[in-house]
C-alpha cells in the first residue's frame, strides 16, 4: 500500500518531463551533432591528434585573425558604450520633438541585417562616396581624402552603428525606472548636469551597461556580414578566415579548427553575458 | 528634465539630433537613394531611374526574393513550432534541468552563424544523412539560428501569462490537449506572432550561415546583394537592400498590428 503511494505520482511526472525529448532531439540531431563532427575533423582525419591544431594556432593568419577579431569587438563595444550612452541619455533626460520616432527607429535597426549599413558606408565614406566627393570638389583634390572605410576602423565604424542599439535598448528601459524627481530636486538644490549623471544616473545604468556590452562583445566577435561587405584584405577575424578556408581553399580541417576556437571564445563570452545578466537582474537591465 | 535651460536644451539637441540623423538616418537615406539612381558620378546622383526595381523582379534577383521568402516562413514556422513546444515542456520541470535544458536551448544563439554553417556542411557531407547543395541544409541552418530566439520569445510569454485562466480550466475538468489548445495557445498567441516576426526578420537577414552551405539553386537575398555588391553592381545591390529591407518592415508591422489587436482580445 505504501508502495503504491510512493509510486502512485511518478507514472504522472515522467511522461510530464518526457515532452521535452522531441525538440531536445532536433536540437541534438542539428545542432549539437555538427558541433561534434567539427571538434573531430579539427583533430585530423585519422587518429585523433592535435598537430593541425598545433600548426594553425601557430601560423601568421590564425594569429592576425585572432588580433583583428579582438581588437576590433573591443573598440566597436567601446563605441558602442560611449554612443549608446549619450543617445539614450538625451532620448531619455531632454526629449527632443520625434525622440519616440528615433527610439521606434533603434528598435528598427535591430530588426535589420548589419551588412546593410556597410553598403551605404560604401556610398556615404567610400572613395566615389558624397563626403569625399563634396571634399574634392570644395577643396580641389584630385584624389579622394578620406580613406578609412577599407580598414579596420570602417568595420568598427559600422559595428558601432548596428549594434549600439543593443545597448540604448536597456539603457533606456533602466531610464524609464530612474524616478524623475530625484533628478529635479538634485538639480533645484544646485548639481550640474555632469555631476547628476556623474553621481545617480551612471550608477543606476550600470547594470545595464554591463550586460548590453556584454552581449555587444558577443555579437561583435561573431560578426561576419560587415566584414565580407567591408572585403578589405588586411581586415581578416575568425568568421571570416573560417569561411575563406573552408569555402575558397576547401580546407575544411583548418576551418574546423578555427571554429573550435571561435566557438569556444562565443560560449566564453556567452557564459559572462548569463552572469552578468543574473548576476544584475536580467529583469532590471531589460535585457532579452 | 537634465538641462534646465532653454539654451541649454538647444545646444544639447544640436548636437545630439544631427548625430542621429547621422548615424541612423543617412544610411537608410542613401540607400533608397542608390536605389533609384541611374548615374552617381557626382556628390548626389546626377539621373534617377526605377530600372533597378524593374529588374529586381526578374530572373536571378526575383528568384533570390522568392527564396528569402520561402526559407524565412519554413524555418520561422518549423522554430516556432519546436521553440513552443520546447516552452511548455520545460514549464512543467523542476528547477535545476530546467535551468540547465533552458541553457541548451538558448546555446545556439552564442554560436557564430559561419561555424554553424561549417558544421552542417562538414555533419551533412557524409553518410548518414547526406543534404549538402539541397535546399533542406539551407532552410536547416537558419531553423537552427533563430530557433533560440523563438524559444526566448516564447518563454518570455509563458512566464508572463496568467496563470489561474489555466488553473480555472483544469479544476473544471479540461484535458491537458484540450486546454492546450483553447486556453493556453489563445492567450499566448501575442507572443507566438512577435515570436515569429522576430524570427522572419533574422531569417530574411542572416548571411553568415547561408554562404556556407547554399546549393547553387536556392539564393536568398543576403547573398545575391553579397555577389552584386562583389562583382561592382552597387545600385543594383542598394535596391534589392531596399526591398530586403521594406519586406522585413511590412511583415514587422503587419504582424505587430496583428499580435496588438490578439492582445487587446
Amino acid at each position: 500500500m505504501a508502495e503504491a503511494a510512493i509510486a502512485g505520482p511518478a507514472p504522472r511526472t515522467a511522461p510530464q518531463s518526457l515532452w521535452v525529448v522531441p525538440p531536445l532531439l532536433v536540437l541534438a540531431v542539428l545542432f549539437l551533432y555538427p558541433l561534434a563532427l567539427i571538434a573531430r575533423a579539427s583533430l585530423g582525419e585519422e587518429a585523433p591528434s592535435f598537430a593541425a591544431f598545433e600548426q594553425v594556432l601557430k601560423s601568421g593568419q590564425f594569429i592576425d585573425g585572432l588580433y583583428h577579431t579582438v581588437v576590433i569587438a573591443i573598440s566597436a563595444t567601446a563605441g558602442c558604450l560611449v554612443l549608446g550612452f549619450i543617445l539614450a541619455l538625451v532620448i531619455a533626460f531632454v526629449p527632443f520633438p520625434g525622440a519616440r520616432l528615433a527610439s521606434r527607429l533603434i528598435d528598427t535597426v535591430i530588426a535589420l541585417p548589419t551588412f546593410l549599413v556597410t553598403l551605404a558606408f560604401t556610398f556615404i565614406y567610400g572613395s566615389a562616396g558624397i563626403i569625399n566627393e563634396t571634399l574634392m570638389h570644395v577643396l580641389g583634390l584630385e584624389l579622394p581624402p578620406i580613406n578609412f572605410l577599407y580598414s579596420q576602423w570602417g568595420v568598427i565604424l559600422a559595428e558601432v552603428t548596428v549594434y549600439t542599439p543593443f545597448v540604448m535598448r536597456p539603457l533606456l528601459a533602466t531610464f524609464s525606472l530612474i524616478d524623475q524627481a530625484q533628478i529635479e530636486v538634485a538639480s533645484s538644490l544646485g548639481a550640474r548636469p555632469a555631476r547628476i549623471v556623474r553621481r545617480i544616473i551612471l550608477p543606476a545604468a550600470l547594470p545595464a551597461l554591463v550586460a548590453g556590452g556584454s552581449l555587444c562583445l558577443l555579437l561583435t566577435v561573431n560578426e561576419f556580414g560587415i566584414v565580407l561587405f567591408i572585403g578589405a584584405k588586411d581586415v581578416i577575424t575568425l568568421p571570416l578566415l573560417i569561411y575563406s578556408k573552408a569555402i575558397q581553399e576547401f580546407d575544411y580541417t583548418t576551418a574546423c579548427v578555427i571554429a573550435v576556437v571561435n566557438v569556444v571564445l562565443s560560449l566564453g563570452l556567452y557564459t559572462l553575458y548569463r552572469i552578468v545578466v543574473a548576476h544584475f537582474g536580467g529583469k532590471s537591465a531589460g535585457v532579452v | 528634465m537634465l538641462v534646465w535651460s532653454k539654451s541649454g536644451r538647444i545646444a544639447t539637441w544640436a548636437v545630439a539630433v544631427p548625430l542621429f540623423l547621422l548615424i541612423y538616418g543617412l544610411p537608410i537615406g542613401v540607400i533608397v537613394l542608390a536605389s533609384v539612381s541611374g548615374q552617381w558620378n557626382d556628390i548626389l546622383p546626377t539621373k534617377l531611374t526605377l530600372a533597378h526595381y524593374s529588374d529586381a523582379f526578374r530572373a536571378d534577383s526575383f528568384d533570390a526574393l522568392k527564396g528569402s521568402l520561402v526559407t524565412g516562413v519554413v524555418a520561422s514556422g518549423a522554430a516556432l513550432v519546436c521553440g513552443t513546444w520546447a516552452a511548455l515542456a520545460l514549464r512543467k520541470m523542476k528547477p535545476v534541468p530546467r535551468r540547465i535544458l533552458d541553457l541548451f536551448f538558448f546555446i545556439p544563439s552564442a554560436v557564430p552563424s559561419v561555424s554553424i554553417g561549417l558544421g552542417l556542411l562538414v555533419a551533412f557531407s557524409q553518410p548518414p544523412l547526406l543534404l549538402n547543395g539541397t535546399k533542406m541544409i539551407v532552410l536547416i541552418a537558419h531553423f537552427v539560428l533563430i530557433s533560440a530566439f523563438t524559444y526566448g520569445n516564447v518563454t518570455a510569454g509563458l512566464s508572463r501569462l496568467p496563470i489561474d485562466c489555466e488553473q480555472v480550466a483544469e479544476s473544471l475538468g479540461a484535458r491537458p490537449f484540450y486546454r492546450l489548445r483553447r486556453v493556453t495557445l489563445p492567450l499566448l498567441a501575442p507572443y507566438l506572432i512577435a515570436a515569429f516576426s522576430l524570427s522572419f526578420a533574422l531569417s530574411m537577414g542572416e548571411l553568415g550561415a547561408t554562404v556556407m552551405v547554399y546549393p547553387p539553386g536556392w539564393v536568398t537575398l543576403p547573398v545575391r546583394i553579397f555577389s552584386l555588391s562583389d562583382r561592382g553592381a552597387i545600385f543594383d545591390a542598394a535596391t534589392m537592400a531596399t526591398i530586403l529591407g521594406a519586406a522585413t518592415l511590412l511583415v514587422l508591422i503587419g504582424l505587430s498590428r496583428i499580435s496588438t489587436k490578439a492582445m487587446v482580445r
